[in-house]
């Protein structure tokens, strides 16, 4: 039944491939082993569509900006939220990404990734050393 | 090994997954076992709302079923989103409660951004965006009613994310009942006791017609400045009072001999 569903919609094959690594090929040192049963379908249709609700908000936003007042403002807007992402404590730990949300407008908000699975109360927790080697690249 | 899985996966809020394709397997085999999967606790209800003259009046019977099973002889389905807009609602009674308390919520932080009491078309917009995004799985049908600045306003909110505005809805299962009574007794600029009157008998109607719903109604009326929430406004199915007692009375039986046994508990 979901299967159907899945095929029909043609969900592209590029957003299912978590197990893809810096080369584009199944990357079993970090992500351990995969399926193909696993990898083809989402386990649920809303899975997809809620791992890229965020990107697809903004590109919308940027697009319907660009179109209204020109290349400059998402573009000028753009630069702000890189400077705002690099804004982070240290990798293995969560960082409130503060000015990220004032700027997105999301800090006057509540939603369900505030509520459920909330990152800060995560009980599980990445290696730092391990961490910190990759985000430096020499892991 | 088992650490460097974890590195590359940012750890995001909001809903999980993991557990979709586990429990798609568990579906498939527990029939096979004589097992039956947990029901989710529904609300299988009737809910209804009026624009009268000076506002608008919502009415919620108040029995939540877990599948055949009365599972809350007196529940609350009214729920509060703004001191001038309330919200009933139909479904599944976890997801209805928490998309209330979240809208609530966000409707109070932007109406301290704006400054301005909240209005319920903004309500209606947020409902119907949240309840989109998530394509009818979030299983909540509301009724949402509120007077604010542009005057007395009732819209009815679909699990897909469609929504209207109109003088009268109702929603849940006995709607249709509801519904009957008030097609046939609606007119425009009621007064307030005659609009009461016809919510309560659209709840009543729904109540005893319809094995989803019963137990009390529960009324809302909202005027501006002013919101009366009468709970219950009818208790329309009162529980039996016990005729008969099969308790015996004292001195029925005699006693004949009279044995004493001291007990002696070490402390």
């Amino acid at each position: 039944m979901f299967l159907k569903y899945c095929l029909k919609d043609s969900v592209p094959v590029t957003g299912l491939c978590p197990q893809a690594g810096s080369y584009g090929v199944q990357d079993s040192l970090r992500r351990g082993f995969s399926s193909v049963k696993n990898e083809l379908l989402p386990s649920h249709p809303l899975e997809l569509s809620e791992k890229n609700f965020q990107l697809n908000q903004d590109k919308m936003n940027f697009n319907t900006l660009r179109n209204i007042q020109g290349l400059h403002a998402p573009l000028k807007l753009q630069m702000e939220y890189r400077a705002a992402r690099q804004i982070q404590r240290l990798p293995f730990l969560p960082s409130s990404n503060l000015a990220l949300d004032t700027l997105r407008g999301s800090d006057d908000s509540i939603g369900f990734e505030d509520i459920l699975n909330d990152p800060v109360q995560s009980e599980m927790m990445g290696d730092p050393h391990i961490m910190t080697e990759y985000k430096l690249g020499v892991l | 090994i088992m650490a460097t899985v974890s590195v590359c996966q940012y750890h995001r809020g909001g809903f999980s997954f993991e557990n979709c394709k586990r429990n798609a397997l568990l579906e498939a085999d527990i029939n096979k076992l004589g097992f039956s999967s947990p029901a989710a606790r529904k609300t299988g209800t009737t809910i209804c709302g009026v624009v009268y003259k000076d506002g608008v009046v919502l009415g919620a019977d108040t029995r939540a079923t877990e599948g055949m099973v009365v599972a809350d002889k007196n529940c609350s389905k009214i729920h509060y989103i703004s001191p001038n807009v309330y919200c009933c609602g139909a479904g599944t009674a976890a997801d209805t409660e928490m998309t209330t308390q979240i809208i609530s919520s966000n409707l109070e932080l932007h109406s301290l951004s704006t400054g301005r009491l909240p209005r319920v078309a903004t309500a209606n917009r947020m409902l119907k965006q949240m309840l989109f995004r998530y394509q009818g799985y979030i299983g909540a049908a509301l009724v949402l009613g509120g007077v604010d600045s542009t005057g007395p306003q009732l819209y009815s909110i679909y699990p897909h994310g469609s929504t209207d505005k109109l003088p009268y809805v109702t929603m849940g299962s006995g709607s249709l009942a509801a519904m009957a009574v008030f097609e046939d007794r609606y007119r425009p600029n009621m007064e307030e006791e005659e609009a009461k009157r016809l919510v309560r008998d659209a709840i009543a109607a729904g109540i005893f017609n319809d094995l989803g719903s019963g137990s009390n109604i529960d009324l809302c009326v909202i005027t501006k400045g002013k919101v009366d929430y009468l709970r219950p406004h009818d208790v329309a199915n009162k529980k039996g009072v016990r005729t008969g007692n099969y308790r015996y009375k004292h001195g029925t039986t005699d006693d004949t001999t009279h044995h004493t046994l001291t007990c002696f508990f070490p402390l």
